[in-house]
């Protein structure tokens, strides 16, 4: 472990500038080690019957005790409500599962990055290949939930393909300050506390109920989360109910990135090339 | 205290032992000496009663292992070959603990891990968390640990594997103590240098079965000579067999080895005068003590530890 | 019992319990905020829609529900890697099998811990429920009860599972095709008969639906669906065979 570190840190010396080819072997590392257990597809697929269950359970399930919902002047059914919530829920789950839990254990376990730090990659590169892969996996779920919400006629097509790329942004959004969150780790006792925190996120951003049904102090308390901006843009998008405030959703998320990759760049290259 | 009549134990197509006789008397420290796979860990845990045995008879403390296995552990004390300490529970935590687990009261509990812990040298680490410990710590809470129900036989799987030399021989020194205390010791090892440490007698193991027994002394006088002649050649390796008929007829016997060339003889300095009377000239001559290893390779031809 | 010996159940409970001590601060988002949390978030956010189920108000009625799933939830949760690291990385279970511990004991060891668990939680999410007046009838006081039997019809199937598998990338699995859709689909938060027919008796088989419809009759002072006695018989048949199959597995497992 000791030579991985100095060679490590010689072979940052001749590490200039940033190489996409670099960032696309960290991916292609990923998809790797996807290929080589055959369990861990099954487990990739269903990441993706969790929200539909939830969506069937209590957007079909609840839906059918609620009725219909009227929010600003748009009647919808129940399950119309929750399907963007779930879609936006699926996106943040995915990438902070992928980029969390995963790279804390590479980090702190595995070591591997310090095999990959051996070679010209540079930790940047490693959080921009992590990113990109958090990505392209939560892609893939929220492509097919969306198909799924078109054939149940909760979306018009036209705002599915509107809303796909603003669950990109959701993903990127929360992979980003995932990995951030991943360096600050301090053990597994933590991630109790983030799926605590995910969790209360899950249930109070305007996911089941309009956040205009709480208190004003809880209202604003919640608009200053980041799962309330993907919720709003998601849903308003899939509506089709644009307006100036998705202009600041976008730019909450957009800010989320740049910040999370900010931090998770530093702190990765404090940690891993001490 | 354990008797065994051709004693078996199968996994599937598998046989580890291949029917054993085997006797361990009262204060005695038994060992199975023998390289890994030789059936060793096999025989332990059936004689720790987890293990039931294929076939074969075997009484642990008078009693029958499958049928009273309960009341047998009740008397055991297990030192496993690999660590299952508590790594979330301190050191005195550890050994409280399983002192319920053979039914003690807490006040006993506590007053007997204090005790141990005082014996196997840790009170200092006594509320220390498991996980920092150095191997040689572990080791000795793990044996703290098995002498909680103050058993009347303790077994022993591999005590010293892993462990650096210092730790080693600290871990000795205690199991002699121990030893003199009068408590039957039951050890497996594939280190010579602990079966002649330690053991009072032993069973040599090989593919599941004894090859020899005996006392350290005992087997080495009947296997092998007082002393062994080391022979390194220069340019050796390949040619160590041609070198070991050139040298045929000194001592008793000649074992050319991939590396060297033994020359077994009672008297080692008479036989490096033959070598060099016969004029070879060895890059490398060293006299010693015949050990526990000459005696293995004497009785299956390969060395102890691959 | 007499003084100063101690049943070797009640030894591992000890363990169990002695480890907790240590790690409790870590469990008590999950344990005790997280359920109140829900049902601040379905029963009062969405239940402002609802209107009432069955007669009732939507807090009133899917507060039995969260109940029976958060029992349910830990008594799966924490069967799974705890079970699975005291074979695989811990090895205790190796260490409790060189004891007189038997197998069995083990594993009865592990419920009763469970049960501790799981009542407190209960005990402090019925205090909470209490004050936002969802509790109707003084039956709510055999709500622990429910849920203590559905802690060991629930726990003791997985731990069998737990202890018979290598890796624990199986769990991952576990709570996506079964933990989670018994709990999206088990009458807690809509009742079951707006299931498709079809899938219905599934959700029969399921303990977590007994004893939902046990809390539920309970803390409302109605009649369950079922008679009393079904309910109770289906929760002691998964109770009863899967504490017989995880001593099994257990035994098997310690064995070689």
């Amino acid at each position: 472990m000791l030579t991985t570190l100095t060679a490590g840190r010689s072979a940052r010396a001749s590490r200039v500038g940033f190489s996409p080819a670099r960032v696309g072997a960290v991916v292609g590392r990923n998809v790797g080690a996807l290929r080589s257990g055959p369990s861990y597809w099954i487990v990739l697929v269903s990441g993706f019957f969790e929200p539909l269950l939830y969506l069937l359970s209590i957007g079909v399930g609840v839906g059918a005790l609620v009725g219909d919902l009227t929010v600003a002047g748009r009647t919808m059914s129940y399950a119309a409500f929750v399907a963007p919530a779930m879609l936006a829920v699926s996106a943040m789950s995915g990438a902070l599962a992928e980029t969390t839990f995963n790279v804390f254990f590479k980090i702190k376990y595995a070591k591997t990055y310090e095999a990959v730090l051996a070679t010209p990659v540079r930790p940047v590169e490693i959080a921009f290949g992590e990113l990109t892969w958090a990505t392209v996996r939560g892609s893939l779920y929220t492509a097919i939930f969306l198909g799924v919400m078109v054939a149940l006629g909760l979306a018009p097509v036209g705002g599915a393909l509107a809303a796909f790329p603003a669950t990109i942004l959701v993903g990127l959004a929360f992979g980003a300050v995932g990995l951030a969150i991943s360096t600050l780790m301090r053990g597994w006792q933590d991630f109790d506390l983030l799926s605590t925190g995910q969790f209360a996120l899950f249930l109070f951003s305007g996911t089941f109920s309009p956040v205009q049904d709480y208190p004003a102090w809880m209202e604003v308390l919640i608009q200053v989360t980041p799962l309330y901006h993907a919720v709003e843009l998601v849903r308003g998008l899939c509506l089709s109910a644009y307006g100036v405030g998705m202009v600041g959703h976008a730019a909450y998320l957009l800010a989320m990135v740049a910040g999370g990759l900010w931090l998770a760049a530093r702190r990765m290259e404090r940690l891993l090339c001490r | 205290m354990i008797f065994a009549r051709g004693l078996v134990k199968r996994f599937g197509d598998f046989t580890a032992v291949r029917g054993i006789d085997v006797e361990v008397a009262p204060g005695e420290a038994f060992g199975f000496l023998g390289p890994n796979g030789a059936g060793k860990s096999s025989t332990m845990r059936m004689i720790s009663c987890v293990s039931a045995p294929t076939s074969g008879e075997l009484r642990i403390l008078g009693m029958d292992p499958v049928r009273d296995g309960t009341r047998i552990r009740a008397r055991l004390g297990v030192c496993p070959q690999l660590d299952n300490l508590d790594p979330d529970l301190t050191v005195r935590e550890n050994l409280t603990t399983y002192a319920r687990y053979f039914g003690l009261s807490r006040a006993e509990g506590r007053r007997r891990a204090d005790e141990l812990l005082e014996f196997v040298q840790l009170t200092e680490r006594a509320g220390s968390m498991v996980e920092p410990l150095s191997g040689g710590m572990k080791r000795r809470l793990t044996i703290a640990r098995a002498m909680i129900n103050e058993p009347d036989i303790v077994l022993l799987d591999e005590p010293t594997t892993g462990l650096d030399p210092q730790a080693r021989h600290l871990l000795w020194e205690r199991l002699f103590r121990l030893k003199q205390r009068g408590t039957t010791l039951v050890l497996t090892t594939h280190y010579m240098d602990e079966a002649e440490q330690l053991c009072d007698r032993l069973v040599v193991m090989d593919g599941g079965k004894i090859v020899a027994e005996g006392s350290p002394r005992s087997l080495i006088e009947r296997y092998s000579t007082a002393e062994v002649v080391e022979l390194r050649f220069p340019d050796g390796l390949d040619l160590n067999a041609d070198y070991a008929a050139k040298l045929d007829g000194i001592g008793e016997r000649v074992d050319p080895l991939p590396d060297r060339v033994l020359l077994y003889a009672d008297d080692g300095d008479a036989a490096v005068a033959e070598v060099q009377r016969r004029g070879l000239s060895p890059s490398s001559v060293l006299v010693r003590r015949s050990t526990l290893e000459d005696v293995f390779l004497h009785l299956t031809g390969r060395t102890l530890v691959d | 019992m007499t003084a100063g010996t101690v049943h070797p159940s009640i030894a591992v409970l000890e363990r169990h319990l002695t480890l907790y001590r240590r790690l409790w601060r870590a469990s008590v988002f999950s344990s005790f905020v997280l359920p109140v949390l829900f049902v601040v978030s379905i029963g009062i956010g969405v239940g402002g829609y609802v209107g009432s189920v069955g007669g009732v108000d939507y807090l009133s009625w899917i507060v039995p529900g969260v109940v029976a799933s958060t029992a349910f939830q830990m008594a799966v949760g924490e069967s799974t890697y705890s079970v699975l690291g005291d074979f695989k990385w811990v090895r205790a279970y190796h260490a409790m099998r060189a004891t007189p511990v038997r197998p069995d004991h083990i594993v009865t060891g592990h419920l009763l811990y469970l049960l501790f668990r799981v009542t407190t939680a209960v005990l402090v999410f019925l205090l909470v429920v209490l004050f936002f007046g969802a509790l109707h009838s003084p039956w709510a006081v055999t709500v622990p009860l429910v849920c203590a039997l559905l802690t060991v019809a629930s726990a003791a199937p997985v731990t069998a599972f737990a202890a018979s598998i290598e890796s624990d990338s199986h769990f991952s699995l576990l709570f996506r095709f079964v933990m989670i859709p018994a709990t999206l689909f088990s009458g807690v938060f809509f009742p079951i008969e707006q299931l498709p027919a079809l899938v219905r008796p599934v959700a029969y088989a399921s303990p977590l639906w007994h004893a939902v419809e046990l809390c539920r009759a309970a803390t409302l002072g109605a009649a369950p669906p079922w008679p009393v006695a079904a309910h109770v018989g289906c929760l002691l048949l998964w109770a009863v065979a899967g504490t017989l199959l995880a001593a099994h597995r257990f035994r098997r497992r310690l064995e070689d």
